[in-house]
């Protein structure tokens, strides 16, 4: 497979965009995107796109994307995986690039869960994610079926509710220098412990908030980078992972296997280990799955993720920091566009560009686990090319 | 003590799920076992995902089982469900790999905890007979 290479990346702000539809997100990020590419993008170059949905809000998704970004000669896939949306359209469009197919690539990820037109979103999400009749009829929401996860992690780690809370204040200060976050403001262990709960062991502050937002991203081939940018970031592994839908007869309640499939996957393509990785960009919708996702990923031992939060090592300044951008938890969560932000998030990053730097960043992964924990798709992103 | 909310959600039984949803008629946990393996499995389906055999049905399960993992909801996400109330995974007594979510009632919420022994209970609703539990009050092995 040849070389593939992201030479732009853009997004718009993630927060409450009531005045504005998909329609209106996509080209803004696109536009972004186009502005960051060095030697300049002419649109006509794109050959192809692929855009990460999960729920449509504006109509027809494939339609919306070539209408509002004037790209109507060019074939548009949508890309709908749960929250592993974002990463597995970068992955569908880095193997497109890569066989050879197409030299230059569009990837655009979208969602409006704030859509004033639709506020049964999350709920038809529900029904998308789950078995609606099942789990639904006893109580189960979205939120209760990472809880159930997280308090059997609780259980059997020595993790605590106040290490849940390390994770929320430390994604809460990565945020402040990010003018694309949607919760720019720093909150305190105390804070966080003592806001309301919404499902037990979940409080307020554990919680990604709703979010509208767009992402995108310029995939070339390692022939046609010289033509964009003298600093392109190489996508130098990608993986997805599957696990049951529904948690019967999951094994291991305080693991996500799809995690653990996608980042191997990725890690074996890009030829590294977890130890490689500089800065992470981990699926934080809720502050406990950051930490299990930190075992799944291979950055601490099964039941030691606590260590690296109680320490300081995930946090900006520590050996390996994850969510500089604030993650999904302080940046926002439109869970179409996620994925992709990750990646613009790492793009400014491992080009030494960030607002908030980790000093000399080579290696990055971005990672999103959903569905409610069914899937999981990871990219590993490099300044290197080897 | 327990009682009924207003209101509740209710299934649309299909026909894999309809003895699951009511077999508390007879006071049975009807859950599907595979005769070629003997293994339970749920939710129900045409197929054992174990060893593939199409030789499956409903059985009585014990109706016992242990809290693998329980939150505590408290807000009010559902009408007619006023928090806090408990939904839990249960590990089934007859195989521990099948695990039904449902509320645990009968117990102050505070009082919950992981390994609680629970036994289940039905409550009517139409034509359907939903599966909760409360405390065990015998031995639930
Ligand atoms: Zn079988």
């Amino acid at each position: 497979m040849r070389r593939v290479a992201v030479v732009g990346a853009g997004m718009t702000a993630f927060g409450e965009h009531f005045g504005l539809g998909i329609k209106d997100l996509l080209p803004m990020a696109v536009s972004e995107m186009a502005a960051s590419v060095d030697k300049g993008l002419d649109r006509a170059d794109i050959q192809a796109a692929w855009f990460g949905e999960l729920t449509t809000t504006d109509g027809f998704p494939a339609g919306i994307l070539a209408d509002s970004c004037g790209l109507l000669d060019i074939p548009v896939t949508r890309v709908e995986n749960a929250c592993a949306t974002g990463n597995d359209a970068v992955r569908n469009a880095t193997y497109a690039v890569g066989s050879g197919a197409f030299d230059v690539a569009l990837v655009v990820g979208a969602d409006k869960v704030r859509e004033s037109s639709a506020r049964g979103t999350f709920w038809e999400w529900a029904g998308l994610t789950r078995d609606m009749a099942w789990d639904y009829p006893l109580g189960l929401v979205a939120p209760a079926n990472f809880a159930l996860h997280v308090a059997r992690y609780l259980h059997e780690s020595p993790a605590t509710r106040e290490h849940m809370a390390m994770v929320a204040v430390k994604n809460h200060r990565h945020a402040l220098p990010n003018p694309k976050a949607q919760l720019r403001f720093e909150i305190t262990v105390e804070q966080a412990l003592n806001a309301p709960v919404v499902v037990a062991p979940f409080g307020l502050y554990d919680c990604t908030p709703q979010s509208d937002g767009a992402a995108a991203l310029l995939l070339v081939s390692e022939d046609a980078v010289d033509r964009y940018t003298d600093h392109p970031v190489w996508v130098r592994g990608v993986g997805l992972g599957l696990d049951r839908v529904m948690h019967q007869h999951k094994r291991d309640m305080t693991t996500f296997p799809p995690t653990v499939k996608a980042s191997k996957a990725a890690y074996a393509m890009a030829g590294i280990g977890p130890e490689d990785v500089d800065v992470a960009e981990v699926h934080d919708c809720f502050t406990g799955v950051e930490l299990i996702s930190y075992e799944d990923l291979g950055f601490a031992d099964r039941f030691m993720a606590y260590k690296l939060i109680e320490d300081g090592v995930t946090a900006i300044g520590g050996a390996k920091p994850v969510n500089p951008s604030g993650g999904l938890k302080a940046k926002g969560h439109p869970p179409g566009a996620t994925g992709v932000a990750q990646c613009v998030e790492l793009f400014e990053q491992l080009r030494g560009e960030a607002a908030n730097q980790v000093d000399g960043a080579r290696i990055g992964l971005a990672h999103n686990v959903g569905g409610p924990t069914a899937v999981s798709a990871v990219t590993v992103l490099s300044n290197q090319r080897d | 003590m327990y009682t009924r909310p207003e209101r509740r959600l209710l299934p649309d039984p299909t026909a894999e799920s309809s003895a699951f949803w009511t077999g508390g008629r007879d006071g049975q946990l009807l859950i599907h076992r595979c005769r070629a393996c003997g293994r339970w499995f749920h939710p129900p389906a045409p197929v054992c995902f174990r060893c593939r055999s199409l030789d499956v049905g409903p059985e009585p399960a014990s109706g016992r089982g242990r809290v693998a993992a329980f939150t505590i909801n408290r807000q009010p996400w559902i009408p007619g469900f006023p928090p806090p109330y408990a939904v839990a995974m249960i590990e089934l007594a007859d195989e521990p790999d099948v695990r039904l979510v449902s509320n645990v009632v009968d117990v102050p919420v505070q009082e919950m905890h992981i390994g609680m022994a629970v036994e289940v209970f039905f409550e009517q609703w139409e034509d359907v007979w939903l599966p909760l539990f409360r405390p065990a009050t015998g031995d639930a092995r």
